[in-house]
């Protein structure tokens, strides 16, 4: 059982694509070397900034022969049959075997396809995945035409067993397969061979090359650590810069540098985003003052004087790059101090927000209004509100937010409280962003609720109207997140407020964007497109919560299924009834009063709902039917006007028992037409009064 | 590494030895192109000659101005109108990485001391229609060059492709003579009886420059000299003129100094703040129209490996 062994050594591979390009080699090969007929125990990929290695260990030495047997023309067919069977096979006719059938003597042929060696088969398996590797950019280079993420310079690929390594016999476009392969660029001197992958990996490690990210990865945050450690700081965690930075180095060696004492006022976002963006440098914060005050920065290398030169270089970068930091927050400062916020926001009439939807200006004009109207629903007083609105994307016109564009929002928040406004103002800034994604934190604070809301349902409304919706895999304006954030901010702040009414806050962001309601219009069923599209957005956020989707559907047929709020009430009570005992039986006596009443009156043709009356009722059971019925009407009216679902759920829940009691003692399809019509209508009264609650006939099983 | 050349001491010393380098190399050494560029790649040497079939090897300084990075001489690191060394070699070699390496250890850094790093950075220019893979490349966190594998300029895929160095010299300059502020750095050896700084050659230039590009260009000249390039241009390329031997006499070269100036009437309008966001991508557009019709005819000439009599 030989191992193989294969490293592609190329000029530097993007930091940011050695992950995927790992995992793409391992499957490409093992699938090709699975479907060629070898069998294998295990395979591991690794990557270093310079190369591509692969281990699968346990290689099958050859592929099984195989046997096949085709059957051709009969003995007395035409010369042309027989030979386009020989065409087809590749045999000449004294190969072919003669057999007796039914209907005559019949050719045969009998092709045996001996098994392949493991090295024919890794040669042709490896050319072609290099060959179709599915790099994100590929290219070429000199004077060839070979494809690659940078120049490829040498392959090693080797079959090792007990009796040693062997070169697999592969050449693509001039470069041919060898035993040998380099170290570190300026830490190594020269090639040496290999004879196996765990030969491969030490003589790496003795020529400062680390084969393994997670190793690298662990010793660079293992040093930073011990070292903010040693001094009372900590290292802010960062897992995506962690790896990327590790796929930037063969050797790594953590360096820590002071950040300058003139730069420590910036706000800590901008240190450490301008750090990380440009220079890929670890913030290092001091627990006791809550600011970064150090830097890690991780070097390819050990260097004669121990990293001086390197940390020094590096420091003077960081310090051009933080005056440009410090002259943008002033400046920004300054213009905030001097115009204000809305004169820092001026020029947004000047940025187009798309084309259908109009400028920047256009747009927070609109969310100001729109969260005007939704602040009294929140609980915000609406000119606080209004302002937050209008000051909140200012910052998009900073210098700070051009440069860095992800602390949009952060820097608003700074700006305003320098500026002077209220707190709520500036915490809007950012939170109105919120929530980014299914696990970020919802804000509650109700300025920010309404101004969240305000600009998420701009953005769906507008979206909607101009046709841009999320179809399968692609949503660029993120119309989904956006929908989830309406679902989130409304859910957690405990919203009431139906969303479509003329009233609401998407007729009023309508009305806002200029769509006008009509009859039978495109546009009018645009908004309860709209409203589906939230309701299935809220399916997929309550599965997650452990709410079925059928549920959600018995109470989406309710009235008022826009208030996402009662919406939410409903199901949960309904999905905590449904698992009482009552709840899940009453189902099934739901389900079949149900079936027996719609074949009923399918085949009656009428509608059985004249009312049942008592005085027809015979025996305990349809008497307790009646009863029971009536405080359950009594009960589940009152309760549903006071939204206690769970009251409500209960008191149908109740019904459980006299319907299985009911239906045991007695026969609907009595001989006795006024009794039956009578039973009839009394199935009715179950649907109806169930019906108050919840549409059972959605639930499943 | 051992014998690394002892530490330049001026800014012309630091180019010399390039050009001393990539001499030795088998460059030919260029000089500048003589109009205004925002960029080494916009000399013919580099974007004409990386298209077509025949080899090349060339190094040249090329002064470049970008009128926007204009800061009146007070900023530390930005300038109007700056130097890059460049390289440009077709087919690219095989040890260009290392060709290139050996160009640092010229200039003073020593290998044993520094942390060189090629980091992802794919080039672009949406002015020239032109794109390659490669890296900036980085010493100790600072980026000294661009290191690029031309894959299309003008539209047109390079075959070969050409490797293309771009060295941004008055950064990679103060970092190996240790200066804070560019106008402090020496132009010439200081024990030089006459010794001079960048900044007395080049402070009131950048002030002079800074003051007409942002405020005082007359953007209507401007504009008109964009089009005055644009449809000459075009007319160049529109009429060829055939030899007595048939041979069809395409004036590429005449055409591209065209675009070259459309190009930085452009670069100086985005300055003068005339051109908005949304004209931008529409001027952006006009002048990559003309470097892709100049790559075109370009590649029907001799130098472009064409065959001028087919080319008729």
């Amino acid at each position: 059982m030989p191992d193989l062994l294969l490293e592609l050594f190329s000029e530097e591979i993007p930091a940011r694509m050695q992950a995927k390009a790992r995992e793409d080699l391992k499957s490409l090969v093992t699938n090709g070397l699975v479907e060629a007929g070898l069998t294998y125990a295990s395979a591991g990929a690794f990557s270093t900034p310079r190369r591509l290695v692969l281990s699968v260990e346990g290689l099958s030495a050859q592929s099984p022969a195989l046997k096949e047997e085709r059957k051709g023309p009969r003995s007395d067919a035409p010369d042309a049959a027989l030979e386009g069977f020989l065409r087809s096979t590749g045999l000449t006719r004294d190969q072919l075997e003669l057999r007796d059938e039914k209907k005559g003597q019949v050719w045969f042929a009998v092709i045996e396809k001996p098994g392949r060696a493991a090295p024919e088969i890794v040669a042709e398996v490896v050319e072609q995945v290099i060959r179709s590797f599915p790099w994100p950019k590929s290219m070429r280079w000199g004077a060839g035409s070979l494809r690659w993420v940078r120049p490829l310079h040498s392959i090693l690929c080797l079959l090792t067993d007990e009796t040693g390594a062997e070169i697999v016999p592969l050449t693509v476009d001039g470069i041919a397969a060898g035993n040998t392969t380099e170290g570190h660029r300026f830490m190594s001197k020269g090639r040496f061979a290999v004879s196996s992958f765990d030969d491969c990996r030490a003589k790496l490690l003795k020529a400062h090359v680390v084969l393994d990210s997670a190793e690298r990865e662990a010793r660079i945050w293992h040093d930073a650590t011990t070292a903010a450690f040693a001094q009372g700081l900590e290292v802010a965690e960062d897992k995506g810069l962690l790896a990327e930075v590790a796929g930037l180095v063969e050797w790594p060696v953590m360096l820590m540098g002071a950040i300058p004492e003139r730069f420590l006022d910036l706000p800590p976002e901008v240190l450490q985003t301008s750090m990380k963006e440009h220079q890929k440098f670890f913030s290092v914060k001091n627990p006791r003052t809550g600011r970064i005050e150090k830097f890690v920065t991780v070097a390819n290398r050990e260097t004669a004087d121990h990293g001086e030169t390197v940390l020094k270089g590096n420091l003077k970068v960081l310090s051009a790059r933080l005056s440009d930091a410090k002259f943008f927050w002033e400046n920004d400062l300054r213009t905030v101090k001097t115009v204000g916020m809305e004169g820092m926001a001026a020029g947004l009439a000047n940025v187009t927000f798309h084309n259908k939807l109009g400028s920047q200006a256009d747009r927070i004009a609109r969310i100001e209004a729109l969260a005007r109207e939704i602040a009294p629903l929140v609980g915000a007083p609406p000119d606080l509100a209004a302002e937050a609105a209008r000051v909140a994307k200012a910052d998009l016109q900073s210098a700070m937010v051009g440069e860095f564009p992800e602390l949009q929002g952060t820097m608003g928040g700074y700006y305003a409280r320098a500026a002077g406004l209220p707190e709520a103002v500036a915490a809007a800034c950012k939170a109105h962003y919120s929530p980014l994604g299914p696990s970020d934190d919802v804000p509650t604070e109700p300025v920010s609720v309404a101004v969240a809301l305000a600009d998420k349902i701009d953005t769906l409304t507008g979206f909607w109207a101009i046709d841009e919706k999320p179809t399968g895999s692609k949503d660029p304006f993120a119309l989904r997140r956006a929908a989830l954030g309406v679902i989130r901010l409304l859910l957690g702040s405990g919203v009431r407020t139906g969303l479509i009414g003329t009233n609401a806050p998407i007729g009023k962001a309508r009305d806002l964007h200029g769509i006008h309601e009509t009859a039978s219009g495109p546009s009018g069923a645009d908004v309860n497109e709209l409203l589906t599209f939230f309701h299935d957005r809220l399916k997929v956020f309550l599965r997650d919560q452990g709410i079925r989707h059928d549920i959600i559907d018995a109470v989406l047929a309710m009235p008022g299924n826009d208030d996402l709020t009662l919406l939410v009430k409903r199901a949960e009570a309904l999905s905590a009834a449904l698992k009482t005992e009552d709840g899940a039986n009453l189902i099934q006596g739901f389900k079949r009063a149900n079936n027996i009443l719609t074949q009923a009156e399918e085949k009656d043709g009428v509608e059985y709902s004249f009312g049942a009356d008592e005085k027809f009722a015979e025996g305990p059971e349809e008497k307790a039917l009646f009863a029971a019925l009536d405080r359950a009407e009594a009960a589940i009216v009152p309760a549903m006007k006071a939204e206690d679902f769970t009251a409500a759920m209960s008191a149908m829940a109740a019904l459980r028992a006299p319907i299985d009691a009911f239906f045991t003692a007695v026969q609907i399809n009595s001989d006795n037409p006024v009794i039956r019509r009578n039973r009839l209508n009394l199935l009715h009264r179950i649907r109806a009064t169930c019906a108050q609650v919840a549409d059972l006939t959605k639930i499943e099983g | 590494m051992t014998g690394s050349p002892r530490t330049p001491k001026s800014f012309q010393e630091i180019l010399m030895r390039l050009q001393a380098y990539w001499a030795a190399q088998g460059c030919a050494v260029l000089q500048p192109y003589d109009m205004e560029v925002g960029a080494g790649t916009f000399h013919p040497g580099t974007t004409l000659r990386s298209l077509g079939s025949k080899p090349w090897a060339a190094a040249y300084v090329q002064p470049s101005r970008r009128p926007t990075d204009g800061r009146y001489g007070e900023n530390p690191n930005r300038l109007q109108h700056y130097y890059q060394y460049q390289v440009l070699i077709k087919p690219s070699p095989p040890d260009l990485q290392a060709l290139y390496l050996g160009s640092l250890e010229a200039i003073g850094i020593d290998m044993d001391l520094h942390d060189i790093r090629f980091v992802e950075d794919d080039w672009e220019s949406p002015t020239l229609g032109a794109w390659g893979l490669g890296w900036e490349v980085w010493c100790d966190g600072m980026e000294v060059s661009q290191f690029t594998y031309f894959q299309q300029v003008g539209g047109h895929d390079c075959k070969p492709v050409s490797g293309e160095l771009t060295y941004g010299l008055e950064r990679l300059a103060m970092y190996v003579l240790g200066i804070d502020h560019v106008m402090d750095m020496p132009f010439n050896d200081p024990q030089s009886p006459i010794p001079l700084t960048y900044g007395d050659i080049f402070r009131q230039t950048e002030q002079e420059y800074s003051r007409w590009n942002f405020d005082q260009a007359d953007t209507e000249m401007l504009f008109q000299h964009f089009r005055d390039a644009e449809t000459e241009c075009e007319r160049i390329l529109a009429a060829p003129v055939r030899d007595k031997a048939g041979r069809a006499i395409i004036m590429a070269h005449p055409a591209y100094d065209q675009c070259i100036k459309a190009s930085h009437l452009f670069n100086l309008l985005d300055a003068r703040g005339v051109i908005s966001v949304t004209e931008r991508q529409a001027y952006i557009g006009r002048v990559r129209a003309l470097a892709k019709k100049c790559a075109d005819a370009f590649v029907q000439t001799e130098a472009g490996g064409g065959n001028p009599v087919e080319a008729a």
